[in-house]
This record gives C-alpha cells, sequence and structure tokens, in this order.
C-alpha cells in the first residue's frame, strides 16, 4: 500500500523553478561569460593563424627576416633550442622539487609545513622580469668560474666541451634560471599529492618496520606517481613559454648546438619573438607569429597531456 | 649464537637506546662537519681578502661532507636500511635549502641594487629628455597600473561569471566540463603569445602600428581571466549547501541566493584570488613590450599611443643602457625592487584579506 503511493506521485513530482526575468537575465550573464572564454580561445588561434598566413605566402626573398631561407629552416634551431632548454631547465628541476614536496609534507614538522610551503611559493611570485636581472647580471658571473672548472676537468663529454663564455650567459644559465622559476608550480603539486596519500598506507608500512624513506618508496611515491608526471609536464609548459628570463640571460646565436657552456647558444621561440618584434616590419611580424603559432601548440599540447593525466587520476583515485 | 654471546658481554645501560644513534648525533656531525668545511675553506683564503671566501662552496661541501659521515656512521652503529633513511633525510634537507639559496641571493641583491636609486626623484620624474644619470619611473608606474586597472576590470566580471556558472548552473554538463578543461589549458598560455594574439586582433581591426594601454590591457586580461576562474570556483564551492537550500526555501530566486547569499559568503576568499591574479600579471612584460610598447614620456590616455609598464621599463634599462650603462642599470634594479614591492604587498594583502574576513563558519 505504501509503496504505490510513494510511486504515484513521483512521476509528476519534478516542480519546475519559476523563471524570473532575474533568473534569466543572471543565468544568461552567467552562460555568456563563459562562452567568452571559449571564444576567446577560440580567436586567440584564429587571429593567429589569419596574422601568420602572409608568412607563406610571400616568397622567403622578401622577406626581412626569413632573408631566403625556408620557415623550417627559420623555425627549426628555435624549436630546438625552445625544447632543449626547456628540457635542461626540467632535468634540474624535478628531482630538486620531489626533494623539496617529500621535505614540506613528509620530513618538517607539521607546525612549519605551511610556512615552508609559503616562502617556496615566493619564488612564483617574483615577476619574471626581475629574474631575468637577477640572471643576466648576478647568475651568470656567479656560475662562470664554475664552467671553467666544468670544462677544464669534464671537458671530454660533449656537453661540456668547447671554448667557456667569458660572461656566463649560457644556455646552461638560462636553464638554471628557467629551473627555479619552474620550481614552485611543480613543489605545490608534488605536495599536494604527497600529502594525498592514504595515511593508513603509510602507517601500514611503517608498523611492519619500514623506515621513513622505506615508507616513502613503498607508499607513497608509488601512489604519487601520476601526480609527478603531471607537475613535470605543467613546469615543462611554463618553461616552454618563458620569455623575459631567457631573453635577458642568454646571448643568443640561434645555432642548434648541445654544447652548454660556449657563447654561441641556440635561442627559444618566446626570446627569438621578443628581441625581433619591437624591429620588425610587415611579412617579418607575420613570419614571428607564425613561430608563436608554433609555440602556442606545443604548450597545448603539452598543458592538455598533464591536464588530462590529473584529471584521470582524479576519476580513479578512490583511496580519498 | 655467537652473536647472543656478544650482545650478552657487552654492557647496555638502556636497552631502547641499543643499536641506535644518541639523540644529538647528526646535529653534532652536521655542525663539525660545516666547521671542518669552513676551515678547509678559511686556510685556503687565508692570503687572500675576506670578500673571496667561497661561504657557498664551503657550506656545499660541508653539507655533502655531513651527508657521507652520517651514512658511514649510522651503518656501522643502527645498519643500512637506517643509514639510508638517514642519508636520504639529508638530500631532501639539502634540497629544500637549495632551493632558499637563489630566493634568498635575488631579494638580498634587489634591494641592496635597488635602494642606491629608490629616491624621490625616480618616483616624482619619467624619463624624457634623461640621457645619463638622473630621470625616473613616474611614467612606468602610472602605466602598470592603469594598465592593471583596465584588466582587472575586464577580467573580473567574466571570470566571476564564468565561475558562478560552473558552479551554480553548470550542473557538471559537458559545456561546463569542457570550459572547466579549456580554462585549464588556457592557465598554460606561454605570455608572449596572449600578447601576439591582442597585436592580432588590434592589428586587424585598427591597422599595422597601433598601439595602446588598451592593447595591453587586453592581452593582459587574456592570461588574468583562467586564473580568476579557478580561485573563485574554489571559493565558490566552499559554500555550504545548506545556506543556498534554505534560501531557496525561503522561496528566495536563485539569482538573489546567489547574489544576496553565495557572493557575501565567499567575498573574502574571492578578493585573494583575485589579488593574487593582480600580482601574477602585474609582473608580465613580454605581452606589454608587444603590445604597449615603450616610451619615455608619460600618457594618461589609455587609448592611444605607446604606454611604458614597470617591468617594460626594468627590461629597457637593461637592455639599452644608453651611454650611461652604470645609471641604467640602478635605474633597472630601482624598477626591480619597487614592482617587487608592489607583488609582495598584493600577496600579503590577499592573506590578510583571507586570514581576517573569511566567514565566520561556527564549526
Amino acid at each position: 500500500m505504501a509503496t504505490t503511493t510513494d510511486a504515484g506521485p513521483e512521476a509528476p513530482a519534478k516542480i519546475h523553478a519559476k523563471r524570473r526575468p532575474g533568473d534569466i537575465v543572471f543565468s544568461g550573464t552567467a552562460l555568456g561569460a563563459g562562452i567568452i572564454i571559449l571564444a576567446v580561445l577560440a580567436a586567440v588561434t584564429i587571429f593567429l593563424v589569419i596574422e601568420s598566413i602572409p608568412a607563406f605566402t610571400t616568397p622567403a626573398d622578401e622577406n626581412p627576416l626569413l632573408k631566403g631561407k625556408t620557415f623550417l629552416e627559420y623555425t627549426w634551431p628555435l624549436v630546438f633550442g625552445t625544447i632543449w632548454s626547456s628540457i635542461l631547465a626540467l632535468v634540474m628541476a624535478a628531482p630538486l622539487a620531489i626533494g623539496i614536496a617529500l621535505f614540506i609534507s613528509h620530513y618538517a614538522p607539521r607546525r612549519a609545513a605551511a610556512v615552508l610551503g609559503y616562502i617556496i611559493d615566493l619564488l612564483a611570485a617574483v615577476p619574471s622580469v626581475v629574474f631575468g636581472l637577477w640572471g643576466g647580471l648576478v647568475l651568470a658571473g656567479f656560475v662562470q668560474p664554475f664552467y671553467v672548472w666544468l670544462n677544464t676537468y669534464l671537458g671530454w663529454i660533449p656537453l661540456f666541451s668547447g671554448q667557456v663564455s667569458a660572461t656566463g650567459r649560457t644556455i646552461l644559465t638560462a636553464a638554471l634560471v628557467l629551473a627555479i622559476m619552474v620550481l614552485p608550480i611543480m613543489t605545490a603539486i608534488c605536495r599536494e599529492v604527497f600529502l594525498q596519500t592514504p595515511v593508513l598506507h603509510e602507517e601500514a608500512a611503517l608498523a611492519l618496520g619500514a623506515t621513513r624513506w622505506e615508507m616513502i618508496k613503498m607508499a607513497v611515491l608509488p601512489f604519487a606517481r601520476g601526480g609527478m608526471v603531471s607537475a613535470a609536464m605543467l613546469a615543462l609548459g611554463r618553461a616552454l613559454g618563458e620569455t623575459m628570463a631567457v631573453t635577458m640571460v642568454l646571448s643568443v646565436s640561434g645555432v642548434v648546438t648541445f654544447e652548454l657552456l660556449t657563447a654561441t647558444n641556440p635561442t627559444t621561440i618566446p626570446a627569438n619573438i621578443a628581441l625581433q618584434f619591437p624591429e620588425a616590419y610587415g611579412t617579418g611580424v607575420s613570419l614571428l607569429i607564425a613561430t608563436g603559432l608554433v609555440l602556442f601548440v606545443v604548450t597545448f599540447a603539452v598543458n592538455a597531456i598533464a591536464r588530462w593525466i590529473v584529471n584521470r587520476r582524479a576519476e580513479f583515485s578512490g583511496a580519498n | 649464537m655467537s652473536t647472543a654471546t656478544a650482545t650478552a658481554t657487552r654492557p647496555s645501560t638502556n636497552s631502547f637506546s641499543n643499536g641506535r644513534l644518541p639523540k644529538g648525533t647528526s646535529w653534532l656531525l652536521l655542525a663539525g662537519s660545516l666547521i671542518v668545511m669552513g676551515l678547509v675553506f678559511f686556510l685556503l683564503n687565508i692570503d687572500q681578502p675576506v670578500a673571496n671566501y667561497n661561504i657557498v662552496a664551503a657550506v656545499f661541501l660541508g653539507a655533502v661532507l655531513y651527508a657521507i659521515l652520517i651514512f658511514v656512521v649510522a651503518s656501522i652503529v643502527e645498519g643500512r636500511r637506517n643509514a639510508t633513511d638517514r642519508f636520504i633525510t639529508a638530500v631532501v634537507s639539502a634540497a629544500f635549502i637549495v632551493a632558499l639559496l637563489p630566493l634568498i641571493s635575488l631579494l638580498f641583491t634587489v634591494l641592496v641594487n635597488g635602494l642606491a636609486r629608490f629616491d624621490i626623484e625616480f618616483f616624482s620624474s619619467s624619463m624624457r629628455n634623461v640621457i645619463g644619470d638622473g630621470g625616473g619611473a613616474l611614467h612606468a608606474i602610472v602605466g602598470t597600473l592603469l594598465i592593471t586597472l583596465t584588466a582587472t576590470i575586464i577580467s573580473v566580471p567574466i571570470g566571476l561569471m564564468t565561475s558562478i556558472y560552473l558552479v551554480e548552473y553548470g550542473n557538471s554538463g559537458k559545456l561546463a566540463r569542457a570550459i572547466t578543461f579549456f580554462v585549464d589549458v588556457m592557465t598554460g598560455i606561454p605570455s608572449i603569445v596572449a600578447g601576439l594574439f591582442a597585436y592580432a586582433v588590434f592589428v586587424i581591426f585598427f591597422g599595422a602600428g597601433y598601439s595602446s594601454g588598451f592593447e595591453g590591457a587586453i592581452a593582459l586580461s587574456v592570461l588574468m581571466i583562467p586564473v580568476v576562474v579557478r580561485s573563485s570556483e574554489e571559493m565558490l564551492r566552499l559554500v555550504p549547501n545548506e545556506l543556498r537550500e534554505a534560501s531557496f526555501a525561503l522561496g528566495v530566486p536563485k539569482w538573489l541566493t546567489i547574489v544576496k547569499v553565495v557572493l557575501p559568503t565567499s567575498i573574502a576568499g574571492i578578493t585573494t584570488g583575485v589579488m593574487l591574479a593582480i600580482a601574477r600579471v602585474i609582473g608580465e612584460t613580454a605581452p606589454l613590450l608587444l603590445t604597449a610598447g615603450y616610451t619615455q614620456s608619460m600618457n594618461w590616455n589609455i587609448w592611444d599611443g605607446n604606454m611604458m609598464t614597470l617591468p617594460v621599463f626594468v627590461y629597457n634599462q637593461y637592455a639599452n643602457q644608453g651611454t650611461n650603462p652604470d645609471a641604467a642599470i640602478s635605474r633597472a634594479w630601482a624598477g626591480a625592487l619597487t614592482l617587487i614591492l608592489i607583488v609582495m604587498v598584493l600577496n600579503l594583502a590577499a592573506r590578510f584579506v583571507a586570514k581576517f574576513f573569511a566567514p565566520k563558519t561556527g564549526r
């Protein structure tokens, strides 16, 4: 009896709220704002494509920047420099960021952890132009003696061979500055995933007699693997697009070389745009915009993959 | 059997500390290795001026010495597993210290070098007709404030309304998920691409050679909107559903519920997010270099003409040092100091707002 009366009114029970004019206007504005964001992203792509077309349609001889080279010949060294410097930065930043994140999440006293995290976040607050200034005027001079040392004793490794730059403004210095700049974002994400490790797993490991490091190796790191990968990808995306630090630190010559310590260095897409843009004109501008489009596509792909890994992890980790 | 006799013959005062290093050992070892390395470098440096003392190398090698020592000592007393644990503890702590070094060095140099030109002239004059030393950054500060203000006025309504859509109307539908995904991706747009975008838009509508502060503000908005969306969305989700339901139960329309109940509850968090977003874009250089350009004179009109901004000022003084490089570099440092102070004040104010104006949840 009771079941039938309950089932009866359930079908028409969905009451629609009265649509007042205020509601319609407000929800319409909210929806519109959301669509604007999608439109802006689409507009970024479309406008960049439109503006870069002249670089391909006009002959290469007439382009003030190409000087007879093809688009690929011009862009390839830039793409190489961008990826090379970012990977160098990532190689230096990743172990450090994981170490810092572990220190904050599992080694530091609980009370100090928040303050320590805030100190690392301070690094993220420093504007990139200040990093560039510091990297060019302070860090480059500071690391130059180390480069001489590396070249003298480890010069047989191809990476450290060649004539050492006298100013220290090499691709390795630029990568160092980039590494410092991506450290905060990587640390923040790693810290978050480390803290999400199920406490029961950690306690179980400790109860079996594991030391703290064994507990981290068995419980924390396997759990956080996906998060660490995506943190590295996000940091990579940040490093790929960083402009000022590279522009101000590097003395560029736009070559393709793996030598880290010489005065002839590859340049990156954003640094090249920042240096050439103020003096560029006509199809030269179109060419720079086309390289910017390449950068946009690369960073878009890197970020999308990283976000996909994060989201996939969020769906399947039922542990928290 | 032999082990049992060995332990039996050794007199042990406390069974819990047996096979463990005494409590202060690691600290003593750390202090010891730092002192040893400090002395070594002191002896290497003995016939040179004190300024040449290589303190970074001394501390670094001291830490390396400590890591080796603690590993050896702990392997002898505590066994291999505990030794590895202590070694990793040393390495992880060192990673944190290493990350602090650039931060300290950067803040220190900016402060020391920036104070030289951190004077009244710097804040009261532009660079117009200035060759060599003198001059100031008033035009850049005004430009930065105007452009950032315009970018904020554009970004905050769009960002806030989008987050309201995502939390209150989206219902995790397809559109809401697409917006969330693309906002995440937009966070990663390289700042220089945002500058190129604004440039491309204005070239198409206003012709080549157009340059204005407003163009720069558009570029900054592209970078700022996703940050505002993310932070406000997080804050709106923190508002307890009971509050909304109580309001609905009283017959309040949905939009009034949002305006009168949800937003006031989360306003502190949203303000914090907006201030952090401002702090992020106020230091952007690359997009402004391409859009607002640079000038040596004051420009109050955001709609027309090149407009100097503080980050571009720093870059310009560094890149084009002119006839008196020292003066230009001092101006660059002073500009950097001003910029860092603005960002730090914004950050601290944001934390303050978050802490003191947060709603009392009563739990």
